[in-house]
């Protein structure tokens, strides 16, 4: 045990003496978090507009007002002929243009129905599509309202609610992604880069001759980042919910058993990677490019797994933040117990038991 | 517990490199031991095998009676292991270091001061300074230090003296000294030739062989050969002249002067003074001397490679 | 020696770092074709000096000519009429023989035609020719280094710089490592090696041993031993540091 406890005030004697590495124990949750929490967002707000209207009657200025109103939309500028859509568009100076058709009232009034024409700047496609959407949305408000009291015939009116986010804001999404990278980074990359270096010194080659068991070497260089990715567990999700208000609606218990679940995943993972690299620079390079980069492009953090292409959907099945997750949204957002992820947890498990025997195994007692 | 070690035809590879080829060797309880050698002569393969860190591809070794394969965990308690490179954590102080080694062995500073009193003292005046701001041979001694701390049967120290000023070095093997005094078996490597002089045997090593395992006097009694020191204006252009000499049988440049064999039994000192002469030399002085363990080496060397 | 031409001329040279005091008023001469060991334990200023000679660094103040040169004004020049060669840095690994000599003669802007002749008659001195397309890595250490100084002095420099030239190489090697060495000292070319191998100062013309900044001896080898009543330069140095506060 005092060989431990000596071992672990080494370890927090490196990390607290190197600069970088505090750096990225604790600034980069925080500024990750702030960064995808403020400035990378998925909401629409004064989106440029412009409007050539045909027909220039109460019904068609009625219609601007409520866009311009709902906030989303800015009329940036009043167009007189079709050609200047294109220019307009080019100059960059409109993302959208409304075209509303000549006798719009008339045709509105008397039927059978008028028609408008929205043209979007698609070189961003799933801007323009929400563009679209968001706009056809409040079409279809005004459909609804002015047909009010009327009797008409076979129409659906859908009412949409949003579940679990109901105002879609985006940090929902992105705190358990970040969790799951932070994670990542802090127990594998730091681990990895902490043993890669003690090889890199030669100080492993003394610890190999020391009469210390591998499993005791390993112990005492994953122990601090267990506790220090702990630590950054909770400081992002007390981010999450004190800054953007984001819930734990489930077992606050559960969350942290789980994310200690992966944060050892990680660590094994960690380890598995210093024990195939000999320097600290290959074991950064092997953990950003085996890991970082998989957690923030395959695990449904960023970019939904439904719309990615076969094998890179069964590819992702093999990448653990996928299953994490999985697992705190459920916990966080939904507020779902264990019955409804044992499945992921059960994945992780065997993920993790995995890792550990083959990083044992492959640690290695002497130095070839 | 006789601290021996017994090498029995060691060898190793590293792909098509012959690093060891097949090493025999026994070293004695509380000897100091010379490994001296190139770099690229093997010792380090040696240490590594030694120290457990390495299989050899065959042979074995016996240290303290343990085998060093099978029985590697009871040599791991019994030996002092000093890399090549300074192998300290260079972001802790020199106490954290020594601190930490002492509880990785288990044991306790205090426990161990009369091994390590003498180093002790001497960098203890530094103590909180990180150990990556001390000069090289402060370096060492802290190395050696922690190396000593579970007090060790056997202590390997791979060229504990390269790249350390002369002071330094000297103080290391003062420290050496009194820590044989104290029944350590010691192995030292090093490239320095003259250091051979400091060990009671050394193996002189080449391209994984022993060219020599002797006292230093008796490697030195070994050079059959009258050597001789010729000084002269020109260096270069003695060395040239003497090179084309017919009976030249080495000639190496040794500082300010030439060393130099013949090939014949009787060498007629004034015969080859009047060639150097008629070669338009001036200031020749020509003085028979002593070898030192240099000019064996180089002579053993030779040989060898004529052999091979 | 044979000329009394100065090559490098040093006067009153200081440079400081902060409160640090890394080279004390230095003032020495090196005189054409001579073999100049500049001698010193770690941390003594020798490297400091050595980049202002090579002017790689600024002295605080001082008068430094190399080659004729003024290292604050001509720099540039300077870079062209100096080789330069380490223990650690000298030839790409990955690198062919004819590669690496191609490469740094490149960068002294000689022409394809004159490399080409120049480095064959190099290797046929050296007795590489078989080795010519090789990779470095594949070469022995001895072989390494001789080719490394031969690369150095390709371009005809006045001077040649060695940081600690033959540190760990097998005594023979070391040996024609040093005919090299006097062979470009006959063919007029200055040698600086700095080093604190205290055997290879032996085979210099001269050397100056530097203790904390400032030169505390400057003769040849014969008459330091001789002045300190030394057997070798170990003794000799030994007797300088020990004056010093050297540790620390």
């Amino acid at each position: 045990m005092k060989r431990f406890i000596g071992f672990l005030k080494k370890e927090f004697y490196h990390i607290f003496r190197d600069k970088r590495s505090m750096l990225i124990l604790f600034g980069m949750p925080v500024v990750q978090l702030l960064l995808f929490g403020f400035v990378i967002t998925n909401e629409l707000k004064d989106v440029k507009m412009a409007v050539l209207d045909h027909s220039k009657d109460e019904y068609t200025s009625e219609i601007i007002n409520k866009i311009v109103s709902s906030g989303y939309f800015k009329l940036v500028e009043n167009l007189d002929n079709i050609s200047q859509v294109d220019e307009t568009f080019r100059k960059g100076k409109t993302k959208l243009v409304l075209v509303f058709e000549p006798d719009f009232r008339k045709k509105l009034v008397k039927g059978p129905h008028a028609s408008v024409q929205i043209l979007t700047d698609a070189s961003d496609p799933n801007i323009a599509n929400m563009e679209v959407s968001y706009l056809q949305g409040i079409l279809q408000n005004y459909n609804v309202e002015i047909n009010r009291g009327k009797q008409v015939t076979n129409q659906i009116i859908p009412k949409t609610r949003m579940y679990f986010n109901s105002k879609l804001e985006s940090v929902y999404m992105f705190v358990p992604g970040i969790m799951a990278t932070i994670l990542m980074l802090v127990s594998a990359m730091m681990t990895s880069i902490s043993i890669a270096r003690e090889k890199e010194m030669g100080t492993m080659e003394i610890l190999l001759v020391s009469p210390l068991r591998p499993l005791q070497i390993i112990l005492g260089k994953v122990t601090p980042y267990l506790i220090l990715s702990f630590i950054n567990t909770l400081v992002i999700i007390g981010m999450g919910y004190f800054v953007f208000g984001v819930p734990v609606l489930g077992s606050f218990v559960l969350l942290m058993a789980e994310s200690v679940l992966f944060i050892l995943l990680a660590l094994s993972l960690g380890i598995f990677i210093s024990t195939i690299s000999n320097s600290q620079q290959v074991a950064m390079m092997l953990s950003m490019f085996a890991l970082m980069l998989p957690t923030i492009l395959l695990s449904g953090f960023i970019f939904p797994l439904r719309n990615m292409p076969l094998p890179l959907q069964i590819f992702s099945n093999i990448i653990p933040p996928r299953w994490f997750i999985i697992i705190i949204k459920n916990i966080m957002l939904k507020g779902t117990g264990f019955e409804f992820i044992w499945k992921e947890t059960l994945i992780l498990i065997g993920m993790t038991a995995g890792l550990i025997g083959l990083s044992v195994r492959k640690f290695k007692i002497r130095l070839e | 517990m006789k601290s021996k070690i017994s090498i029995t035809n060691l060898s190793k590879s590293y792909g098509d490199v012959q690093a060891l080829k097949g090493i025999n060797l026994d070293i004695e309880h509380g000897e100091l031991f010379g490994l001296i050698g190139p770099d690229g002569a093997g010792k380090t393969s040696l240490f590594r095998l030694l120290a457990t860190l390495l299989l050899p591809d065959s042979g074995s070794a016996t240290l303290c009676g343990f085998d060093m394969v099978k029985e590697y965990k009871h040599i791991r308690n019994l030996l002092g292991y000093m890399p090549g490179k300074f192998s300290l954590y260079q972001d802790l102080s020199v106490l954290e270091n020594f601190n930490f080694f002492a509880t990785v062995f288990n044991t306790k500073i205090e426990d161990n001061m009369d091994m390590i009193r003498d180093i002790w003292l001497q960098i203890e005046p530094f103590k909180h300074r990180l150990a990556g701001k001390l000069s090289g041979g402060m370096k060492q001694k802290l190395a050696l230090c922690c190396a000593l701390i579970h007090q060790p049967k056997i202590l390997l120290l791979d060229e504990p003296t390269t790249g350390v000023d002369v002071v330094s070095r000297n103080e290391f093997w003062q420290m050496l000294k009194s820590l044989k005094a104290k029944g350590i078996t010691i192995i030292v490597a090093t490239p320095y030739m003259d250091e051979a002089n400091l060990c009671e045997r050394v193996a002189l090593m080449q391209n994984g062989e022993i060219l020599s395992l002797d006292t230093p006097a008796g490697i030195i009694s070994g050079f059959k050969k009258d050597l001789y020191a010729i000084q002269g204006q020109d260096i270069y252009q003695l060395l040239l002249d003497l090179r084309a000499y017919p009976y030249a049988n080495s000639v190496f440049p040794f500082g300010q002067s030439v060393h130099y064999t013949d090939t014949r039994e009787d060498v007629s000192l004034s015969e080859l003074k009047d060639y150097l002469i008629s070669k338009g030399q001036n200031k020749i002085e020509i003085k028979r001397i002593t070898a030192g363990i240099e000019d064996c080496f180089m002579a053993l060397s030779q040989q060898n490679n004529v052999q091979a | 020696m044979n000329t009394d031409k100065k090559v490098i001329s040093v006067r009153n040279l200081y440079k400081r770092f902060g409160s640090f005091t890394a080279n004390d008023d230095l003032s020495f001469d090196v005189y054409k074709g001579e073999i100049f060991g500049f001698l010193g334990a770690n941390g003594a200023g020798k490297t400091t000096a050595m980049k202002i000679l090579c002017g790689l660094s600024y002295p605080t103040s001082g008068e430094i000519m190399v080659a004729g040169l003024d290292v604050y004004k001509q720099r540039e020049e300077l870079k062209k009429n100096i080789g330069y060669m380490s223990q650690k840095f000298s030839l790409y690994e990955d690198l062919t023989v004819f590669e690496n000599i191609r490469f740094y003669a490149g960068i002294y802007g000689m022409s394809s035609k004159e490399i080409k002749t120049k480095a064959d008659e190099l290797l046929q001195k050296l007795g590489l020719v078989h080795a010519r397309n090789k990779r470095i890595g594949e070469l022995p250490l001895g072989w390494k280094q001789k080719l490394a100084f031969s690369v150095a002095i390709f371009h005809n420099p006045g001077i040649v710089f060695l940081d600690e030239p033959t540190g760990g190489v097998d005594p023979v090697t070391r040996r024609q490592f040093w005919d090299l060495i006097y062979e470009a000292s006959r063919a007029g070319i200055t040698v600086f090696v700095t080093t604190h191998y205290m055997d290879e100062a032996e085979y210099c013309d001269r050397i100056s041993i530097m203790v904390d900044g400032r030169i505390e001896a400057l003769d040849t080898p014969e008459a330091l031993k001789k002045h300190f009543k030394a057997k070798d330069m170990d003794e000799v140095f030994l007797q300088l540091a020990r004056k010093s506060n050297y540790q620390e």
